[in-house]
């Protein structure tokens, strides 16, 4: 459960969040939909404590994230942008996580597994494996995997993704899709932002619309695509004032 | 099993980050080559038997320093240009907790391999010391007292690094402010005044290296080390007030 409560975020003149208030559940994936340079990002960030709310405040389950006693086994996060050191390995990546909150290294191969990290080359020996190369040299794709893998390692209920299938191939981005599913029946709280009206609509049960940093919907994507003669209408039609 | 992460969790994570970059590696194994290399040519090329042979075979010293203070920028600056610094504090909300684990973990690193190097440096320089200049030995209490500051030197320049690579996030203009900081400060005409016994360089090269007393540096080289290390933790003081205030 994450809790968002008049969020206000500002960098010098411009207002990124406005006034944002929306709750996520858990138990569906929630999907978080806005155009580019909505506020998606920057509210994913004020959630993981990396940037600084100006007002307002956003809790998981009750808590400020600063004050969990072991954020990676309560909220697993797939930030924006790659988060690991090109020139360390997947697994040293992973290693160092578990580390840090204490959960067991034997999990760093459960992950990577669930991943499709850990696959055996064609050598058959893992030691040229994808999880041991240069995380630098790895895919696109096969980046996001370890992106992945980095926020399920905790095996947290709660689950931020930020654009996920971004650059990723339909294969890739249908494995994402279901991973999310699957984690969300499971009981878990997904929330995962997207600019792309149409994979949301594969994806999520839920919709938090924004635009210009302000809630515009708080809805389902039955409801809102009942509401216009397509899901991209109504999306159209909700953001349509909202863009700088 | 604590409740709740504590230092020697985030110490360990520092640990392994450190231990899994070859960069790091090459660049302690650059500079053993360089402080045996040149220990060895002021060794081999000192013709004064009244100077002070341990400080001319230190002479790597400052080659030495300009890769430690280098790899301490690195150290904190291939977060920020990598990224990775999100994944560090997102596991790790409590800031100040991350900048401690990487002094303190990286500092360690950088006070063993200081001594390795230095110790290495000196050894064989003085084996190259040749006619009638005495050759110094480790026994003398001045000649180890150098040798050991050298090393203690290395390490704080490497923490400097990591305070400047904290406070300025770009690693190009924080080796640019260290290498000032270190070394054109004392080419700027402050060798000369009275000031100079406060600038890092110059405190390593005529008091904390030196075996004999260097006109101006009236301080012990034990008090020059003191106002070094004060440097290295005002520095550092400042780069986790920074890291806490600063959006990631």
């Amino acid at each position: 459960m994450i809790e968002a409560h008049g969020l206000t975020k500002r960098y010098g003149q411009i207002t990124a969040v406005d006034h944002l208030s929306f709750d996520v559940r858990p138990g569906v994936v929630t999907g978080f939909l806005g155009p580019n340079g909505s506020g998606k990002s920057t509210t994913m960030r004020l959630i993981l404590g990396l940037d600084a709310a100006d007002h307002g405040t956003v809790t998981i389950k009750g808590r400020a994230y600063h004050d969990l006693p072991f954020p990676l086994r309560e909220v697993g996060a797939l930030p924006e942008a790659r988060a690991f050191h090109p020139a360390r390995s997947a697994r040293a990546h992973l290693q160092a996580l578990a580390a840090s909150n204490a959960i067991p290294p034997s999990r760093v191969d459960q992950t990577l597994q669930l991943v499709g990290l850990a696959s055996a080359s064609q050598h058959g020996a893992s030691q040229h494996g994808a999880a041991n190369r240069k995380a630098g040299q790895l895919s696109l794709g096969m980046a996001q995997r370890l992106g992945i893998a980095a926020a399920l390692l905790g095996d947290p209920p709660v689950l931020i993704f930020d654009e996920p299938v971004n650059g990723l191939d339909p294969e890739g981005i249908r494995w994402i899709r279901n991973l999310m599913r699957s984690l969300a029946a499971e009981g878990r709280t997904v929330f995962v932002s997207s600019h792309l009206i149409a994979e949301m609509a594969l994806t999520a049960e839920r919709l938090i619309v924004i635009g210009a940093g302000r809630l515009l919907a708080d809805t389902t994507v039955a409801e809102l695509s009942a509401s216009s003669a397509s899901l991209e209408d109504a999306f159209l039609a909700l953001t349509a004032g909202s863009n700088p | 099993m604590s409740n709740s992460y504590t230092f020697r969790h985030v110490a360990r994570m520092e640990w392994i980050k450190l231990r899994t970059l070859r960069s790091v590696r090459w660049t302690l194994l650059f500079a053993l080559a360089g402080m045996i290399g040149i220990g060895i040519a002021a060794g081999f090329n000192t013709k004064n038997p009244h100077g002070d042979v341990t400080n001319n075979i230190l002479g790597g010293g400052a080659l030495g320093s300009v890769l430690f203070a280098v790899l301490g920028v690195l150290v904190m600056t291939s977060e920020y240009s990598s990224g990775s610094i999100r994944a560090t504090l997102a596991a790790i909300p409590r800031r100040p907790l991350v900048l401690a684990a990487k002094a303190a973990i990286w500092g360690l690193t950088a006070l063993v391999a200081g001594e390795l190097v230095t110790f290495a440096g000196f050894l064989a320089g003085a084996a190259f010391v040749h006619g009638a200049v005495p050759r110094p030995a480790l026994s003398q209490p001045d000649v180890l007292r150098a040798v050991a500051l050298s090393g203690a030197y290395l390490c704080l320049i490497g923490l400097i690094g990591l305070a400047l690579g904290v406070i300025v996030r770009h690693g190009a203009a924080a080796v640019t402010a260290v290498v000032a900081v270190v070394f054109v400060a004392p080419l700027a005409g402050l060798a000369a005044t009275p000031a100079s016994k406060f600038i890092p360089e110059l405190i390593y090269a005529n008091s904390l290296g030196a075996t004999k007393p260097v006109q101006g540096f009236t301080f012990s080289p034990w008090a020059g080390l003191a106002i070094i290390a004060a440097y290295a933790a005002a520095l550092l003081a400042v780069g986790g007030w920074l890291l806490t205030r600063r959006d990631a």
